[in-house]
């Protein structure tokens, strides 16, 4: 009886409504014997556009790729888009194809023109048609504005190119939520407006997005929500007005004074 | 006195062309053979043995016989025309004996067959290494494979043919196999459905087809296979064959699944710890004791299993290399995408890591078709067994240069032309930057 009961309460925890985009309970991960991320809770709704900051090494690229399994946590339970992550191959490969990520260094495929790049998920992972597929990048390279370079190599483009080659292959899977990994920080300052201007036309129109980013004016503009994360935990979060002109913590008063300082 | 400091320039330069003394002929002869005192001293130190050795051998070969019967009709007609003592190359043996080295023991008129193996190699290998080529040529490759050792060994036309046909079963069953239950699993049925076909029922197929359309080319027994047909047969399996195996035992030595990783491990360095003639001879005097009695095994065959195991594992650490020399955001960006292991090994990771690997591919097929010549410890006629036979003629005793630089010739010209190939490749792939 009192099994039963449990296993019910367990289940609930798990349905979350359709609002939701991404759910985090609980959520702990260690390196070995390095405790990573700790007790991190955190609810995304759709269409909900989060920044997290954070001191180098606090954990922000780890809470991410937890996200969609790149790192798999060990304690707690991640829901996205309805699916909970577990060790089920299916449930990870859905997830992958519906969260979009971009990195730091971009890693477009070098040996691959640009085109092919951004075909080569929807062909081979949602089995679309050739000629399709190649329309829809060419449909996601125009809104990034570079479809001229579409038959060149990544490494023939700038860095701030390749960061939109890499929003756009990522966008060519039509996912409903985007991951960035500090997507200007590899960049240099004239290309980090480029890549932040296309970054503001994917929050207008209603993606949910998550991203790991120290440019303050981006989440001024854009965020609903700032995150600050220290030491493997989330510290402090709020409206970006009030996140920044009025931060509760010490730790975070003391991170912001440090890159906004000077 | 005032200095003015402020400047501002009214007219962009425009190019100028560069000195004399930096482009042309002169420059060039300046820069690299006397660009300083002890540079000159090097360039005529060299110079002069360089001359030396080659007033040496120039006239020596240009100044050969080629028409003689005999070493001793050489020496005849050197001392008549030269005088007494003087010796040029008698490349009389090579004009006699060359086809032997060639093609080893065949009867002449069975020497279409080897050409023909030869052409066919040449026109399977042209789609692979030149891409504009029409993909058609690639059906010509595949027939290859089953036609050459047809024409070597000869028999039944049909057995090549009903070989074929079980490879085509295996790749449909692979096809069908994989659009419902993913790569591995078609892979695995692939194979499956060709073994059976090749053990079960190919050969009831290839007697019933020759008792109904007969067929036949003469049989020609492993032992009369020798000289460069040997070499080439031996070499092109071992390159064909051990790649993809290769391919499998790097993937393999990377696996998480320890059972995988270990085997492949345990595989690689065993063979890597061993000397070839060590496994050359046990594949030919050890493997006699443990099969059964009466089982007959081919000694080509046996050898040839082995050269191309111990290729793939030499060739597996090359690709092991090139796996561990990719970014770790090639696998991540991947995975992110949504795409399986296999479809990120086929797509993402292979493409790039082979394309690291090709100078060390390359290498190793460059020495294992070198290393066929070791063959002859097993009692296989390699070129070089070959040239001791012809030595070892009453007519041809005492030759010794020109029958091993005629080899040394060939195997340069194809070892040659495989590098500067890899060289060509790697430019051509050369898309990335880093
Ligand atoms: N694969 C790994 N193995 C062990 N420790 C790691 C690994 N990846 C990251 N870490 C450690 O985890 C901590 C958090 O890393 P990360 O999430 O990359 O931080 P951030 O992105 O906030 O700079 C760091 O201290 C880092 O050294
Ligand atoms: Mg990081």
């Amino acid at each position: 009886m009192a099994e039963v009961t449990e296993h019910a309460v367990d289940r609930s925890r798990l349905q979350v409504s359709d609002e939701v985009a991404i759910q985090i309970n609980d959520m702990n991960k260690w390196y070995g014997t390095f405790h990573v991320l700790r007790d991190i809770n955190l609810t995304v709704n759709r269409g909900e556009r989060i920044v997290i900051c954070g001191p180098s090494g606090s954990g922000k690229s780890t809470l991410i790729r937890c996200i969609n399994r790149l790192e798999e946590h060990q304690a707690g339970d991640i829901i996205v888009d309805g699916t909970e992550l577990s060790s089920d191959l299916k449930n990870i490969d859905k997830i992958r194809s519906e969260v979009g990520m971009c990195f730091q260094h971009f890693n477009l495929f070098p040996h691959l023109s640009i085109l092919d790049n951004c075909t080569l998920a929807p062909i081979w992972v949602r089995k679309v048609p050739k000629r399709e597929a190649e329309e829809t990048a060419m449909h996601y390279l125009e809104k990034v504005k570079i479809p001229e370079q579409a038959d060149k190599f990544p490494g023939q483009l700038s860095g701030g190119q390749q960061q939109r080659v890499a929003i756009a292959r990522s966008l060519c899977m039509k996912p409903r939520i985007m991951l960035f990994d500090e997507p200007t920080s590899a960049l240099d300052p004239e290309m980090i407006k480029e890549v932040l201007d296309t970054m503001i036309e994917l929050a207008e129109e209603g993606m949910t997005m998550l991203c790991v980013t120290h440019e303050m004016g981006f989440a001024r503009q854009v965020a609903n929500r700032v995150i600050f994360m220290d030491a493997g935990q989330i510290v402090e979060q709020n409206e970006p007005e009030e996140f920044f002109n009025n931060p509760k913590s010490d730790r975070t008063k003391l991170f912001l004074s440090q890159i906004l300082g000077h | 006195m005032a200095r003015e400091i402020a400047f501002v320039r009214s007219e962009m330069l425009g190019e100028k062309p560069p000195p004399a003394s930096i482009v042309g002929v002169q420059g060039w002869i300046k820069d690299n053979l006397f660009s300083s005192v002890s540079n000159s001293i090097l360039t005529v130190v060299a110079l002069y043995l360089v001359f030396v050795i080659l007033s040496g051998i120039l006239p020596w070969i240009f100044l050969g016989i080629w028409n003689a019967e005999s070493l001793a009709e050489c020496r005849e007609i050197f001392a008549e025309r030269y005088g007494d003592g003087t010796e040029y190359a008698c490349w009389a043996v090579v004009k006699a004996r060359w086809h032997q080295i060639v093609f080893g023991y065949y009867s002449p008129d069975q020497y279409w067959r080897p050409i023909l193996g030869f052409i066919l190699i040449a026109v399977s290998i042209a789609p692979i290494l030149f891409p504009k080529l029409p993909k058609k040529l690639f059906f010509v490759s595949f027939a290859s494979l089953f036609l050459y050792p047809w024409l070597i060994w000869g028999g039944s036309f049909w057995t090549p043919i009903t070989a074929a046909l079980g490879a085509v079963i295996g790749f449909f069953a692979y096809r069908y196999v994989t659009e419902r239950f993913g790569f591995l699993f078609g892979v695995l049925a692939g194979c499956a459905a060709a073994l059976i076909w090749w053990s079960f029922i190919s050969g009831f197929a290839a007697s019933a087809l020759q008792s109904a359309i007969p067929a036949t080319i003469a049989q020609v027994s492993s032992l009369n296979l020798a000289g460069f047909v040997l070499s080439i047969t031996i070499g092109i399996v071992a390159i064909v064959a051990s790649l993809p195996i290769a391919i499998v035992l790097a993937l393999g030595r990377q696996s998480d699944m320890w059972i995988v990783n270990k085997l492949c491990t345990g595989f690689i360095e065993t063979i890597r710890g061993v000397p070839l003639i060590t496994l050359l001879f046990v594949a030919t005097v050890l493997l006699n004791y443990f099969l059964p009695r009466g089982v007959e095994f081919d000694v080509i065959l046996r050898v040839n299993i082995l050269v191309t195991l111990f290729t793939a594992a030499y060739i597996a650490e090359v690709i092991r290399g090139g796996l561990a020399a990719l970014p770790k955001g090639q696998y991540e960006a991947a995975d992110a995408l949504g795409l399986t292991y296999w479809q990120a090994q086929r797509q993402i990771i292979l493409p790039q890591a082979l394309k690291i690997s090709i100078p060390g591919i390359v290498s190793n097929f460059i020495s294992v078709f070198k290393d066929t010549t070791l063959v002859s410890i097993v009692a296989l006629n390699d070129p070089l067994g070959i040239a001791n036979n012809i030595r070892a003629n009453s007519d041809w005793n005492g030759i010794v240069w020109e029958l091993y630089g005629f080899i040394a010739l060939i195997f340069w010209v194809v070892c040659f032309s495989m590098s500067r190939y890899s060289m060509y490749l790697e430019r051509k792939l050369q898309t990335g930057h880093r």
